[in-house]
């Protein structure tokens, strides 16, 4: 039907167009699509379910699609991570409750970041199985296949029953059930427009300071030393002329440690921060870092003298505690995780303080003392 | 001291992979086997100045024969001895390289524009060369009313509208994204390589909404999407569209996008991180609600310490990096050095970039080099004496926003450590004595 408001709308639109076309229209350029065309492509399922088409899929429909398509890749239970990030798990029932997914909170220390704690709108799961999944076949599944498959993941992070179906007419329900539903904000400057109701300042703000500026010059964290070669030779990764070559990264490098405290001669007036008071120094006992140890679930995986899922404390003085840079070294090891050094089994990054993490490390290069 | 590196194995003929393979061996060895020995070298060379130099008075095969004819390589590669500088992967992170990340050398590159070969690549579900005359682009509307009438463009159509050709950065959320949490990778190329700059050549989407008739009272978001098995979405920002900032590109750097970056056609979205950026484009959406993709509700969220997510984060901030001296490499010498690096804002142009060499205390304005160009890469530079003794070299931008690069302090204080993506901090490079330069952050 004609309206003169769209009509007008149009016009002025189309009088914008003479930065490009001199004012001209535009003409013999492209062509209406059909409505199959659209229809074969425009398959996006927004989060108010709009483009969902009709179906319907049980949970125990969803298991059968799941282990033939799906579990290679992501594990029976959704939980696999060694070929993409592990779909289900640390969510709980008062998640579901709350619609917040408390494993996020830094406090959890949950090891990985699984989608189930974080996605946030049902329609986001439907649509990207339909338009991806499986990998290697991506959009052969027919949409009841993707209901199903929705249900089964949604089944096996416990947030629908065994005998759940999913379908068009109960996605919006089961929207209300989702972990993280109520887990985004959108009120930041990183989104250029007024639409999510974003503020125009960012959240922060460099100095400007150009001489004799506060700052606490201290190097927190190198780059760990069996990080140096962890990326190849770098000699063979830059030119091999100019003002400065690769290094050959297969040979040791020196020591840097004393360069570090040369870099810094003449201190800055250091700005005082809350942590500093917690700062340890002299020696330490486990005593001393117990409480850090335990709070952070630290214990559950070390022991001081005995392997349990990562190496014992002790092994780490044998390998680490003689180095020079051990304690900024096993600092960003602890806050950052790895894995490699004693095994494959990769610990994760730990969120506890600096200056815990501090603490432990200290305690550990002074030979992680009973 | 050059001089004495280019001595051995000066080759007498056309050099053969082997030779070259000696050359490189033996230049290796003689860079890892001493620096001290490099130094001396270096000394020994200025103080026999008086002696010939053999690259001089030997005359080379080049200078005495005949080179090679016009056409002998219909389309020109780098040189022989430019191998070292490849776009490169980082271990570990991710399990396979369909949906895997490689890194622009940032280390090797001059000025603003990196060359399309060495363009950083982030697949999602693998890359394809799609046949450009079977490639469409169809622009419909979340409902019949949003567009007088859904279009579809074949890549002859999109060719024959009026174009704009513009330089721009691209960056990925999660560039700099390993380092939140401590200093993780070796050089500039895995901390900062996750972006690039070209010129885009294309069609601003607003002509094309346009000629569908475009509801623009009602159509507040758009929806890019790709041809590819992935079919990447993203909710492109409407002001960027209505501003005729974004392409819908076919050109960079003078010829057709390359494969990985999207051939035959990208969205190109100016100062947004380049997930937004959808490569194979097939079908642009205008609609009335922003549409929660994955990659808006599962990933490309960045992780607050309050246990929230940021959603719809998309302006890659204000940014710089010093790629000489830079992590991995090694000085060759003291004396003057020209310090050079790189800065961008998705914010806009780049205003100024502040170098200090003693770890943040004092800092000194850069020269800005050539154009500075709004949302795309500057190159900076700044004359320095290098005394042989341990720096810490940062660089500091400022856009012409006013808003000015924070430190790793800075940002951790509000954004924490668990974030992946948006990570601007200002990167420090610890010289060592030894000449080296090692991947440090401070305090």
């Amino acid at each position: 039907m004609f309206s003169y408001r769209k009509f007008t709308a149009a016009v002025l639109a189309l009088s914008s167009l003479s930065v490009f076309a001199q004012g001209s229209k535009i003409e013999g350029v492209g062509r209406t699509a059909t409505a199959n065309e659209v229809a074969a492509w425009d398959i996006d399922v927004r989060p108010d379910f709009k483009g969902l088409p009709k179906g319907a899929g049980s949970v125990a429909m969803g298991e059968k699609v799941w282990e033939a398509q799906c579990s290679s890749c992501h594990g029976s239970f959704g939980e696999n991570n060694t070929v993409f990030s592990a779909l289900v798990g640390y969510t709980t029932k008062k998640d579901v409750e709350t619609g917040r997914v408390a494993s996020l909170m830094p406090e959890a220390a949950t090891p990985t970041r699984t989608t189930m704690m974080k996605v946030s709108q049902l329609s986001t799961l439907w649509d990207y199985i339909n338009r991806a999944m499986p990998w290697t076949a991506p959009k052969s599944l027919k949409p009841d296949e993707v209901y199903a498959v929705t249900a089964y993941l949604l089944n096996i992070a416990n947030v629908v029953p065994d005998n759940f179906t999913l379908s068009d007419k109960n996605m919006a329900e089961t929207q209300n059930k989702l972990p993280n539903r109520n887990g985004m904000m959108t009120k930041h400057a990183m989104w250029p427009g007024k639409e999510f109701g974003g503020i125009a300042k960012p959240d922060t703000q460099g100095s400007s300071c150009m001489a004799n500026c506060v700052t606490d010059a201290k190097v927190a964290s190198l780059l760990p030393e069996h990080a140096r070669n962890a990326h190849g030779n770098l000699a063979e990764q830059t030119r091999g002329f100019g003002p400065s070559v690769g290094a050959d990264t297969t040979k040791p490098a020196a020591n840097s440690s004393a360069e570090v405290k040369k870099a810094v001669a003449t201190p800055a007036p250091v700005t005082k921060t809350a942590e500093k008071s917690s700062e340890a120094t002299g020696s330490l006992k486990s005593a001393d870092v117990s409480g850090i140890l335990s709070k952070n679930a630290c214990s559950a995986c070390h022991g001081i003298d005995n392997k349990i899922v990562g190496p014992s404390f002790k092994e780490i003085v044998a390998k680490q505690g003689n180095k020079p840079d051990a304690v900024a070294y096993l600092t960003g090891k602890i806050k950052s995780g790895g894995s490699g050094v004693y095994g494959s089994m990769p610990m994760p990054a730990q969120s506890l303080s600096d200056a815990d993490a501090k603490k432990v490390a200290l305690w550990i290069s002074q030979g992680a003392v009973k | 001291m050059r001089n004495n590196r280019f001595i051995q194995a000066a080759p007498e003929g056309f050099l053969g992979s082997e030779q070259i393979k000696s050359v490189y061996a033996g230049r290796r060895g003689f860079m890892a086997g001493a620096f001290a020995a490099a130094m001396a070298g270096a000394t020994a060379a200025r103080a026999q100045s008086s002696k010939d130099d053999p690259n001089i008075v030997n005359l080379p095969a080049h200078t005495k024969g005949l080179g090679q004819g016009v056409a002998a390589r219909g389309y020109g590669v780098p040189s022989i001895y430019e191998k070292n500088l490849q776009r490169r992967e980082s271990p570990g992170l991710t399990a396979v390289s369909a949906s895997g990340v490689s890194f622009a050398p940032l280390q090797g590159l001059f000025g603003i524009v990196t060359p399309s070969g060495l363009h950083f690549e982030r697949h999602h579900q693998g890359w394809w060369d799609i046949e450009p005359d079977k490639h469409r682009l169809m622009v419909n509307g979340s409902d019949e009313k949003m567009l007088k009438k859904p279009m579809v463009f074949t890549m002859d159509d999109l060719m024959r509208l009026p174009s704009v050709s513009r330089f721009h950065f691209i960056e990925c959320g999660a560039n700099t994204g390993m380092e939140w949490g401590n200093a993780a990778v070796p050089t500039v190329q895995y901390t900062h390589g996750m972006v690039s700059c070209s010129e885009f050549t294309g069609v601003p989407l607003r002509l094309l909404l346009e000629m569908c008739g475009a509801d623009f009272k009602r159509g507040k978001f758009v929806l890019a999407e790709g041809a590819d098995g992935s079919s990447m979405t993203r909710t492109i920002p409407m002001s960027l569209i209505m501003n005729d900032e974004v392409l819908v590109a076919y050109g960079m750097n003078g010829e057709m996008l390359r494969p990985e970056n999207g051939y035959p056609l990208r969205l190109v979205v100016p100062g947004v991180q380049g997930v937004s950026w959808v490569k194979y484009l097939r079908r642009i959406e205008l609609g009335d609600e922003a549409y929660g993709t994955k990659d808006e509700t599962i990933h490309y969220i960045d992780l607050l310490p309050s246990g929230m997510h940021r959603q719809y984060s998309s302006t890659q901030e204000v940014k710089s990096v010093i790629t000489t001296p830079s992590g991995g490499q090694v000085l060759l010498d003291k004396g003057f050095l020209n310090v050079t690096g790189l800065a961008w804002s998705g914010r806009g142009k780049i205003k100024k970039v502040d170098i200090s060499v003693d770890g943040g205390r004092n800092w000194k304005a850069a020269r800005l080099e050539g154009q500075v160009m709004s949302k795309c890469l500057t190159r900076f530079n700044m004359d320095w004496s290098w005394d042989g003794k341990p720096a810490l070299l940062m660089s500091r931008a400022t856009d012409e926003r006013g808003h000015v690069q924070p430190t790793y302090a800075e940002n951790r204080k509000v954004r924490g450590t668990r974030s992946i993506y948006h990570n601007n901090s200002i990167q420090t490079w610890l010289l060592q004595e030894s000449g080296e330069v090692k991947n440090v952050q401070l305090s």
